[in-house]
């Protein structure tokens, strides 16, 4: 799709798109390419950026053909391969403003550029070989990540922490067919096979690693894009009061969130860096007419796709029995419940904790008994809400996978590696084994590179005395 | 003297063997010229064809209509099915074949094909003009008209033959080696290099004690590589087997010091699946045995063929520690082990069809190639006998994909890849193992031979159309007969396997593992009477794709899907320079090679995944 024009020089605004107010001071106006220093130096009064090194930094002014100035700039020079393109590329600073940025890219491409087509500066620096297929998916995640939590998982991504988990992977598996291919190949010749247990062994452990791996897509999609949370209750739980206490204290400053439409999501929070996309809802109740009854409908499916529903409720009216009565009602297996019993202010400590031992065996065990009047309490409601996503912190620093992609290879990898399991237990023959356990090593290879037969052989003659 | 060929084959191996017979075959005239007509189908190292991965190429090379397989069948001493208990894929046929009868034999079925002469001399040049080969010239200074040459020169080119710490020029033990044609390849532009193999001591089998060693015999069954109905011996002669130890590995050790090997004499590379015992001793030190098969030579010589001591240290060293192998103790030795070092010309010098990309209806095939093995010599020989008959009528060539045979999967291989060490085939290195198994190289392979003029195949084309007419009733029986559990329980209880609820179609249950058709004949009799109709051949190869459909329908999507890269044509004057994505290596490798498709490019050694992307990216895909 970018075959013709790998040889333009192109051109685009690297900083959002200046808004109403919410633009920034300065904006990033990015050209790449082979002539990019030269474009840029066209418009450029200042130092002549020809006979500038790599990696400085010059300030100058933007002019027309007519040597009206445009703006005051500072330009950063990068010579290939040493720059995110690997090509020649420079970076203009300008000021912030739709108009300066028009004219400015107006007269970069009246110069020669051309503006550059979504993703293509990536796909440039992919195509350079400045990076692998994850890490460039990564890259378009930190362009995108929305929040501190999103930020660091991008970066640590793009240093190549799945990539790197991938590879060790790999280099187990190749081990572990490469013991098959062995006896395959070499079974009429004096080797030692590996024993069945030994393999069974080691095929549990590459497939703990992958489901570990997989157990982290809940995780790093909750922190790349959100986590869906929804709000519900009956009415004059108090949800207003709490979600507006919660916005006092954890208000995301984000101007959009894309895919979304602003009827759905009401309001988001930042809780440590991770995001909760909060759904308010209409209140529960018992439908007595056709409103109303679209409104439950609609509270109902909005909690079908949600990953944690808040639930609210007046513990002074409501029993435990009626409160399970409402959750029995959106009940799913992977949906998370953080029940807040509301209005503590107004209750003794004792009564309160009988309703939250009725829940738990019921198997609903985060619960807390709350005021939404009180900011401590909120705390509480926030910690509570960050714990449920982030069981456990040491994730954040591990590999974490957060694309779809690579979620499914890695779900048809183990898929392949389960039917190799049972293989070992007798039911299949090692042919088909190995066949499953090539299809394992294609899968894997979708995330980051490669599977060749090469490898499997040269890792059968560098541990074992092979020939007659 | 000579009338105008259109092709000679140099050398009478088995590469050259089966090149004369396919392209006599297809309507050539051929003269196969060899330094001597004693030693045509000469079985140099082991007296054995066929193994692992080898004996599906023997299958297809008779699938194509070569002569390997018929050959081995009518002069084996043993026959065995090797993998039995693998799965289909891994079935690999195996014979040891009586060595002075395989030649004989060889000789004679190319004396009875009359597009076929014969010139013994040593041939020391070619004749090329504009770039095409013209004929050869040979040692007494003659000049032999032809359209194309195939050169199939084993391990002769500048062969140097070590034995401990004496060298001496030879092809072969006791044959000269041959000069002149490496000097003007490399003249015409040729990059030639240097290999290494080695060959056991032979022994007097009179002077070995059997009964020191495991017996290993034949399969009962016997078996078959061709298929037509060859005449296979009804009796059978068993190998046997024995072991070294510390104190032989002590003995061996103390002629390191005068070992070609180790003294860096030899400097060409060496097999790695295929060492030598002073190797196998040196790098894998932590073993204290190692496994030898004592394997006849022939129905009545003595000479025995002691496989797994290949060696070249010094003779008397050799000799004194085969004499502390248990049976060994008194044997006689016939000649030492030895080493040779040839020159070989790395593949990617040649087209998929075996063509050199320098000089025109110029054909390479075999050692010369840098492969190793009868199996894999034949078939080159085979596709390059083709190619020179079509070249040189100016039709299409033929290349066999990766998907369709293992020989197409070796030559894929070696234009692609090149080769650093003799290139033995494994299963491994087929991605379509499930679909290119032994039994039906026939159904792969015989059609496409047939459709480019292959004669003398209808016997071969007949048996095709029987099988798959049989596989196709067999295999709508089992989807129509309804089996219910009374019938069956007891049957599925003793094999281990859950019984049945309701009635199922027979397909169904041989689907389950360690069920099979045959077995299901005692508790079945409807099955029973409608498979007496069908012989064992058919009902295998029934049996096997019922119970592999669900791997081979998922092997052919994985063709098809590899097939469309094959279908993106590169264009042949791209300019790999300018693509500056490319890792240097690729970009070297890509010039040099020029890939005709995506598919070649991918599987070039040193072309990455990630460079596969930047050529799809670069042709805007």
């Amino acid at each position: 799709m970018f075959a013709d024009g790998l040889e333009d020089t192109i051109v685009a605004l690297a900083t959002p798109q200046p808004a109403g107010s919410s633009s920034g001071a300065i904006a990033v106006i990015r050209l790449s390419g082979a002539r990019a220093i030269a474009i840029a130096e066209s418009r450029f009064k200042g130092k002549k950026l020809s006979e500038q090194p790599s990696h400085s930094l010059h300030f100058g002014l933007v002019c027309d053909a007519s040597g009206g100035v445009v703006d005051e700039v500072l330009v950063s020079v990068f010579r290939a391969p040493h720059s995110y393109t690997g090509e020649d590329s420079v970076e203009i600073s300008c000021h912030a403003s739709p108009y300066i940025i028009r004219r400015v890219l107006d007269l970069l491409m009246e110069s020669g550029a051309r503006m550059a087509r979504p993703g293509e500066f990536s796909m440039r620096a992919f195509y350079h070989g400045k990076m692998d297929l994850a890490r460039a998916e990564a890259v378009a995640d930190l362009i995108a990540a929305r929040s501190k939590a999103a930020h660091e998982l991008a970066l640590r991504q793009m240093r190549g922490g799945v990539s790197s988990e991938i590879s060790s992977l790999r280099e187990e598996l190749i081990h572990f067919a490469g013991m098959l291919e062995l006896e395959l190949d070499f079974g009429e010749e004096d080797v030692e096979f590996a024993d069945r247990s030994a393999l069974r062994q080691m095929l549990d452990r590459v497939r703990a690693r992958i489901a570990g791996l997989m157990e982290t897509f809940t995780l790093g999609q909750a922190i790349k894009e959100g986590v869906h949370t929804v709000l519900a209750g009956r009415p004059n739980a108090g949800k207003s009061t709490l979600l507006n206490a919660l916005l006092q204290e954890e208000r995301a400053i984000v101007s959009d969130i894309p895919g979304t439409t602003r009827d759905t999501i009401e309001e988001v929070l930042d809780i440590r860096g991770v995001l909760f996309r909060l759904m308010d809802t209409a209140g529960l109740r018992e439908a007595d007419d056709r409103i109303e009854a679209l409104g439950v409908e609609r509270t109902l499916q909005k909690i079908a796709t949600a990953r944690v529903l808040v639930y609210v409720y007046d513990q002074t009216v409501l029993s435990a029995e009626e409160v399970l009565a409402d959750l029995q009602r959106f009940a799913r297996p992977d949906l998370q419940v953080l029940i807040l019993a509301n209005k503590a202010d107004l209750l003794g400590d004792s009564a309160a904790v009988e309703t939250g031992s009725r829940l738990a065996k019921a198997g609903y065990s985060h619960w807390l008994s709350i005021s939404a009047h009180r900011v401590e309490d909120i705390k509480w409601v926030s910690d509570a809400l960050y714990s449920l996503v982030v069981e456990d912190e040491r994730l954040l620093e591990s590999p974490m996978i957060s694309s779809l992609r690579h979620l499914q290879a890695l779900r048809s990898a183990e898929t392949h590696l389960a039917k190799a399991e049972e293989g070992l237990r007798g039911n299949l023959t090692s042919d088909l084994i190995a066949w499953e356990l090539r299809q394992t090593l294609h899968h894997l290879g979708e995330i980051t590179g490669e599977i060749t037969t090469d490898d499997l052989l040269d890792n059968i003659f560098s541990n074992f005395c092979i020939g007659k | 003297m000579f009338p105008q060929y259109d092709l000679i084959v140099v050398g009478a191996g088995h590469a050259g063997c089966e090149a004369a017979v396919a392209a006599a075959n297809m309507g050539s005239r051929v003269l196969l010229a060899t330094m001597n007509m004693q030693t045509i189908a000469q079985m140099s190292c082991n007296p054995a064809m066929g193994g692992v991965a080898k004996g599906q190429i023997v299958r297809e090379i008779d699938a194509l209509g070569g002569y390997s397989a018929i050959v081995t069948d009518e002069t084996r001493v043993q026959f065995r099915m090797l993998n039995r208990s693998k799965g289909p894929a891994m079935w690999s046929p195996r014979a040891q074949s009586d060595r002075m009868q395989f030649a004989w034999k060889w000789r004679l079925m190319l004396e009875a094909n009359p597009n076929i002469d014969f010139w013994q001399e040593m041939i020391t040049g070619l004749v090329v003009k504009g770039g095409q080969v013209r004929g050869v010239r040979t040692g007494l200074g003659l000049e032999i008209e032809s359209k194309a040459v195939v050169l199939t020169n084993g391990t002769f080119l500048n062969g140097i033959i070590h034995i401990g710490e004496k060298q001496f020029g030879g092809g072969r033990a006791g044959e000269r080696a041959a000069t002149g044609l490496t000097e003007q390849l490399l003249e015409l532009g040729f990059e030639s290099g240097r290999m290494k193999t080695g060959t056991p001591p032979r022994v007097d089998g009179r002077s070995l004690n059997y009964e020191r060693m495991e017996v290993q015999e034949g399969d009962p069954e016997g078996g078959r590589f061709s298929f037509t109905p060859t005449r296979t011996p009804e009796k059978q002669i068993p190998c046997h087997v024995t072991y070294t130890n510390a104190k032989v590995h002590e003995v061996l050790r103390t002629g390191f010091d005068r070992s070609p090997m180790f003294t860096g004499r030899i400097r060409g590379m060496g097999p790695r699946y295929c060492p030598s015992i002073e190797d196998k001793i040196d790098r894998f030190a932590q073993r204290d045995s190692h496994q030898l098969f004592v394997e006849p030579e022939g129905w009545d010589t003595c000479e025995v063929y002691v496989n797994g001591f290949s060696s070249s240290l010094p003779e008397e060293v050799q000799y004194k520690a085969l004499h502390l192998i248990p049976g060994f103790e008194n044997a006689k030795m016939f000649r030492p082990g030895y080493a040779i070092e040839y020159d070989f010309f790395q593949p990617t010098q040649l087209q998929a069809w075996l063509e050199t990309k320098r000089i025109k209806n110029l054909f390479f095939a075999g050692q010369i190639n840098g492969t190793t093995g009868y199996e894999e010599a034949a078939a080159q020989g085979l596709i390059a006998g083709i190619n020179a008959h079509l070249a040189i009528h100016d039709q299409e060539p033929f290349v066999l994909k990766r998907s369709d045979a293992y020989i197409g999967v070796l030559i894929d291989d070696l234009v692609n890849k090149g080769t650093k060490e003799p290139y033995r085939m494994f299963t491994s290195r087929a991605e379509y193992r499930i679909l290119l198994r032994q039994d039906n190289a026939d159904l792969r392979l015989t059609p496409l031979a047939e459709s480019i003029g292959m004669q003398g195949l209808e016997q071969r084309m007949q048996r095709v159309r029987e099988k798959e007419e049989a596989r196709d009733a067999i295999m709508q029986f089992t989807r129509e007969l309804s089996v219910a559990p009374e019938q069956i329980n007891t049957f599925l209880q003793s094999k281990g396997s859950a019984p049945l609820k309701q009635k199922v179609k027979l397909h169904n249950i041989l689907s389950r593992p360690h069920i099979e058709m045959q077995a299901l004949c005692s508790v079945l009799p409807e099955l029973n009477r409608f498979l007496q109709a069908y012989d064992e051949e058919c009902i295998s190869l029934a049996t096997i794709d019922l119970k592999y459909s669900g791997y081979i329908e998922k092997e052919r999507e994985l063709v098809e899907k590899m097939n469309r890269l094959e279908r993106v044509a590169l264009p042949e004057n791209l300019e790999y320079q300018k693509l500056r994505g490319l890792s240097a290596e690729a970009r070297e490798k890509l010039l040099a090679i020029r890939p005709r498709t995506l598919g070649q490019a991918s599987r070039i050694s040193g072309v990455s995944p990630a460079d596969i992307s930047v050529l799809l990216v670069y042709l805007g895909r």
